[in-house]
C-alpha cells in the first residue's frame, strides 16, 4: 500500500486495496519450484525418469519384450544384465517394458475413474438432498462396503482377465472414492452465491458444473489424482501377482514378482538370484513413494498451511 | 484496588514509533508507519479507520504480537514497565490472556463448538493458574450477570451454537474479563451484530469496563459507536495517525479534512418520488424452508416502477427470504407474485429466460458472488452471451461499455476478483446485473461489507443508473442511514411480518409502531451521550 495524498475526489478506478498483482503462470510455477522441498524434487526426478523409460522403452531395452532365449534362469552376465526368467526372457527388458504397461494401464484406469467419479460427484453435489443424490450415495456405499481387492478379483474371474476388463472394473470400483471426495469439496462451492447467480440466470446444469464448480475444486482433485494413481497402480500389481491382472506375454511388474518369487529361497547360495524377484517389487515401491512425495508437497501447498 | 489507584497517573501502555510490515506478493509492505499510543489505566482508546488502515494490526501489536506474515520492525512497546519487543515468547505468553486480553470480531468463529461456554470462559484463568476452578466459575457467573446475560447461572452450561450472536459476543467479553486483565483489546466486537442487539452489547461492555477500571483499545470503523465507548480517539489511515484527540473535542471540531469526511453524515439525499404504477407486487406470501416454521407470514409488498423500495429489519426478519421468493429460488407455499400485471411462476424452473432476465440480483458479499476463477470479461460477458447471444468482438465492446458505466475502464477486463478491491468487486457485480438489461434489480445488503467512502460511491452509482436506465430497485438493508439516502418507499419487517409500509417521509415521521421505534432509536448517533440517553429512556 502506498501512502497517498488524502484525495477529496473519490474515484473507483484508483481505489487501492491489498489486491494481488498479476502473475503469469510460469512465474508462479518457477517461484513455487524454487521453494519446493528436497523430497518433492526427489519425487519429481524419479517420476520423470519412470515416464521417460516408459515412453522410450523400445529404444532403451536391449531385447524385444517377449523375446525368448534358450537359457531359463540365466545368472547376471554381460549378455543378460539381470539374467533371464523361467522361460528365458531378459529380465532387464521385461522391467523396462513393464514400466510402460503397468504405468500406462494404471494411468488410464485412474483417468477413467476420475471421469466417472467427478461427473457423478458433481451431479450429486448439485442435486444435494434429492433422490438422485440419495441413489448415487447409497450405491457408492454398497460398492465401498465390499473390499476392493476381493471384489475386483471376483469380477475379473467372472468376466475374464483382459486389459480392458481390468481397466473398467478397477476404474468403476475406484471411482467411488473420487465420487465421495468430489461431492464433499463441491458441496462447499455449490452453496456459493455465484452458483446461485448462475441458477438464477437460467444456466444449464452441465454449464454450471463445468464452468462454475469444476475450476474451483481442481486443486484437491489433482492431489487426489496422484494419490489414487498410487493405489490403482498397487491394486493392478497385486491383481497381476494373484494371476488375474495383466496377462502374459505382456510384461508387468506384478506378475514378474509372482513368477520369480521362488528364487528368493536361494538367498543363502546366490544373492544375485535372490535379489532378482525383488527388482520389480522395488520398481513398484519406488514409484509409489516418489509420487507420494510430490502429492504431499502439492497437498501442503493447496491446503493453505503455512510453515510457521 | 488501592494499588491501581496509585498507578493510575502513570501510563499502562506506551507504544512509540511503531513500524510493522507485512509480507505478501513476494514483497514486504508497510502496514504501520510510526504510530504512537499511550494509554493510562482505566482509559478507553478508540481506533478508527477504513479497512486496510492497520487498525487490527496495531491492536495486536499492543500485545507484542504480529500475525503470521507480519513483523514489527521498529518501535517500542512498553506494557506496565515490561518491554514487549525485547521480552521472550514465554513472558509474552504469560501476559496474554492474564493481563492483556483480546476480543475478536466474530465470536461465532472464535469459540470452539465442542466445549461448553463456561469452560472456555475460564480457560485462560485456569491456564495461567490465576484462580481455582470453583472461584473462577463463580466469578464468571457474576460477569455474566454484569453483562446482562439471561440466566447467568446456567447459560455457561450451553454450547456456542445454543446462544445468539449478541450473547456470544458478550460471553466473549466475559472470557476476556475473567482473568481481570489490565488491558482489553476489542476488535470490532459489534460489527457483526444487528443495531438492536448492538445497543445491549455496547452498554454491557461499557459498564463492565468502567466497573473494573480496565483500560481498553476499541477498534471499529463506526464513528458513532466509538463516540459512546472511548475517552479519546485516534484516526488511522494508510498506517499513519491522521488525528488524535479527546472524544468530545474530536467530535465537535475535527481538524483534518479526512476526519471531516468521515464525520460528514451521508451527503446523498434522494427526494422521494411517488409512483402509482407498480412494477412488482407480492401478495399474501407464506414461505418456509422445507417443512420448518413460516419464515414469511402473509407478506404483501409492492415495488414502485422506476423507484426504490427499501426493506429494513434485523437479521432473521425475513428480508433475504423475501428476495429469494421474488427471484423464484424459494417457491412460496401460497400467495401470488405479480410482475407488470402478469403473474410470475413461483418456481424458478418454470420461468422463461426473458422473465429471468428482467429481474436481477446483487449480493451482499462480492467475494462469494463472483467465481474466483473467472476474469471480469467472463463474469460480465456471460449474461450477454447467455441472454443476447453476443459473440467475440461485440461482447468485448459491450463489456467495456458496461465497465465505463460503472466508472471503471478497459484495464479491468482481464482481472480476477482477487485482483480487485472491495468496492471494485461490488461494481463488477453491478455491471453483471446490468448486462442483462434488467427492469428490476434486487440489492441484498450491497453496501454493508464496504467502507463508508466506498459505500457512498456505490450508492451514488446506483442512483445514477436508476436515473439513466429507469431501473426499479428493491434495496434490502439493516442500515437506516442508507434507507434515508436512497429510498422512495420503505417496508419494515420483523419476524417474517411486514410491520409498516409506505413512503419514506411517512415511515420516518413519528408516531411509529413499537418495533420501528426500537429500530430507529437503536441506530447510534454521533452524540457521545446517546447511549446513556437511550438506556435511560428504555429503562
Amino acid at each position: 500500500m502506498k501512502t497517498k495524498k488524502q484525495t477529496a475526489n473519490y474515484s473507483a478506478k484508483s481505489e487501492v486495496a491489498q489486491f494481488k498483482t498479476k502473475k503469469s503462470f510460469s512465474h508462479v510455477a518457477k517461484r513455487e519450484l524454487k521453494k519446493a522441498p528436497f523430497t518433492a524434487w526427489l519425487g519429481m526426478i524419479i517420476t520423470s525418469a519412470y515416464i521417460l523409460i516408459a515412453v522410450f522403452a523400445p529404444l532403451i531395452a536391449p531385447y524385444g519384450e517377449s523375446e525368448v532365449f534358450p537359457i531359463p534362469f540365466a545368472p547376471w552376465s554381460d549378455e543378460f544384465l539381470l539374467g533371464t526368467d523361467q522361460i528365458g526372457r531378459d529380465i532387464l527388458t521385461r522391467l523396462i517394458y513393464g514400466a510402460r504397461n503397468t504405468i500406462g494401464i494404471a494411468f488410464v484406469t485412474t483417468a477413467l475413474a476420475f471421469v466417472i467419479g467427478v461427473l457423478f460427484g458433481l451431479i450429486a453435489a448439485i442435486t444435494r438432498e434429492t433422490f438422485i443424490d440419495q441413489i448415487l450415495g447409497r450405491l457408492v456405499d454398497v460398492l465401498m462396503a465390499i473390499p476392493l481387492l476381493i471384489f475386483a478379483l471376483m469380477l475379473l474371474s467372472i468376466v475374464g482377465p483382459s486389459a480392458i476388463n481390468l481397466i473398467i472394473i478397477i476404474a468403476v470400483l475406484d471411482s467411488t472414492r473420487i465420487f465421495r471426495l468430489t461431492r464433499a469439496v463441491a458441496l462447499n462451492v455449490v452453496v456459493m452465491d455465484y452458483v446461485e447467480a448462475a441458477h438464477m440466470r437460467g444456466e444449464k446444469l452441465m454449464w454450471i458444473m463445468k464452468r462454475e464448480i469444476l475450476p474451483n475444486i481442481m486443486p484437491p482433485l489433482v492431489a487426489e489424482f496422484g494419490l489414487r494413481f498410487c493405489f490403482v497402480f498397487l491394486t493392478i500389481a497385486s491383481l497381476s501377482f494373484l494371476g488375474v491382472g495383466i496377462q502374459p506375454p505382456t510384461a508387468d511388474w506384478g506378475s514378474m514378482v509372482r513368477e520369480m518369487a521362488g528364487l528368493i529361497q536361494f538367498a543363502e547360495f546366490d544373492t544375485q538370484a535372490a535379489i532378482t524377484p525383488l527388482l520389480p517389487a522395488a520398481a513398484i515401491a519406488i514409484l509409489t513413494v516418489a509420487v507420494n512425495f510430490i502429492v504431499d508437497w502439492f497437498l501442503h501447498k493447496t491446503s493453505g498451511l503455512k510453515d510457521e | 484496588m488501592s494499588k491501581t489507584k496509585i498507578k493510575k497517573t502513570s501510563s499502562l501502555l506506551e507504544m512509540k514509533d511503531i513500524h510493522i510490515q507485512g509480507y505478501s506478493d513476494e514483497k514486504w509492505h508497510d502496514i504501520i508507519l510510526g504510530v504512537d499510543i499511550s494509554l493510562k489505566r482505566g482509559e478507553v482508546l478508540g481506533l478508527i479507520g477504513e479497512s486496510g488502515a492497520g487498525k487490527s494490526t496495531l491492536g495486536l501489536a499492543a500485545m507484542g504480537f504480529a500475525r503470521p506474515g507480519c513483523k514489527i520492525i521498529k518501535g517500542k512497546i512498553i506494557f506496565d514497565g515490561i518491554d514487549l519487543i525485547k521480552a521472550n515468547e514465554q513472558t509474552k505468553r504469560k501476559l496474554r490472556g492474564s493481563r492483556i486480553s483480546y476480543v475478536a470480531q466474530s465470536a461465532a468463529a472464535s469459540f470452539n463448538p465442542a466445549h461448553r461456554l463456561i469452560k472456555q470462559t475460564i480457560e485462560s484463568s485456569l491456564h495461567h493458574k490465576i484462580k481455582q476452578t470453583q472461584l473462577a466459575k463463580q466469578e464468571a457467573k457474576e460477569l455474566f450477570q454484569a453483562l446482562q446475560l439471561p440466566n447467568p447461572d446456567l447459560i455457561g452450561e450451553r454450547y456456542p451454537h445454543q446462544v445468539s450472536g449478541g450473547q456470544l459476543q458478550r460471553i466473549m467479553t466475559a472470557m476476556s474479563m475473567s482473568s481481570r486483565p489490565d488491558l482489553i483489546i476489542f476488535d470490532e466486537p459489534t460489527t457483526a451484530l444487528d443495531v438492536t442487539t448492538q445497543v445491549e452489547v455496547l452498554s454491557s461492555i461499557r459498564s463492565v469496563v468502567r466497573e473494573f477500571n480496565t483500560a481498553a483499545i476499541y477498534i471499529t470503523h463506526d464513528l458513532a459507536v466509538v463516540a459512546q465507548m472511548a475517552d479519546k480517539i485516534k484516526v488511522l489511515r494508510y498506517g499513519k495517525t491522521v488525528e488524535d484527540a479527546k472524544t468530545k473535542i474530536m467530535l465537535s471540531s475535527p481538524k483534518k479534512s479526512y476526519t471531516k469526511s468521515l464525520w460528514a453524515v451521508r451527503s446523498i439525499r434522494k427526494k422521494e418520488k411517488k409512483s402509482k404504477t407498480k412494477i412488482l407486487s407480492i401478495k399474501k406470501i407464506n414461505a418456509s424452508y422445507g417443512n420448518g416454521p413460516l419464515v414469511l407470514n402473509n407478506v404483501n409488498i409492492a415495488v414502485p416502477l422506476g423507484g426504490t423500495l427499501a426493506i429494513v429489519g434485523e437479521s432473521g426478519s425475513g428480508k433475504s427470504t423475501t428476495a429469494r421468493v421474488i427471484t423464484g429460488l424459494l417457491p412460496p407455499k401460497n400467495g401470488k407474485i405479480i410482475y407488470k400485471a402478469k403473474e410470475l411462476p413461483k418456481n424458478i424452473k418454470h420461468r422463461t429466460k426473458e422473465q429471468l432476465r428482467k429481474i436481477q440480483m446483487i449480493y451482499q458479499s462480492p467475494d462469494t458472488s463472483m467465481n474466483p476463477r473467472h476474469k471480469t470479461l467472463e463474469i460480465i460477458g456471460r449474461p450477454l452471451e447467455f441472454y443476447f447471444g453476443l459473440n467475440k468482438s461485440k461482447l468485448y465492446k459491450r463489456v467495456i461499455e458496461l465497465l465505463e458505466m460503472i466508472e471503471l475502464d478497459e484495464s479491468f477486463i482481464d482481472r480476477y476478483p482477487s485482483e480487485l478491491s472491495g468496492g471494485q468487486k461490488q461494481r463488477i457485480c453491478i455491471a453483471r446485473a446490468l448486462a442483462a438489461n434488467p427492469e428490476l434489480v434486487i440489492c441484498d445488503e450491497v453496501t454493508s461489507a464496504l467502507d463508508q467512502i466506498v459505500q457512498e460511491g456505490i450508492l451514488k452509482l446506483l442512483q445514477k443508473l436508476q436515473k439513466e436506465l429507469n431501473i426499479s430497485y428493491i434495496f434490502i438493508t439493516h442500515d437506516i442511514d442508507t434507507v434515508r439516502a436512497i429510498s422512495d418507499e420503505v417496508v419494515v419487517m420483523f419476524e417474517g411480518k411486514v410491520i409498516e409500509q409506505g413512503l419514506k417521509s411517512k415511515i420516518f415521521k413519528p408516531p411509529h409502531p413499537k418495533y420501528t421505534e426500537l429500530l430507529l432509536s437503536s441506530v447510534p448517533e454521533m452524540n457521545p451521550n446517546w447511549l446513556t440517553k437511550i438506556l435511560n429512556k428504555r429503562s
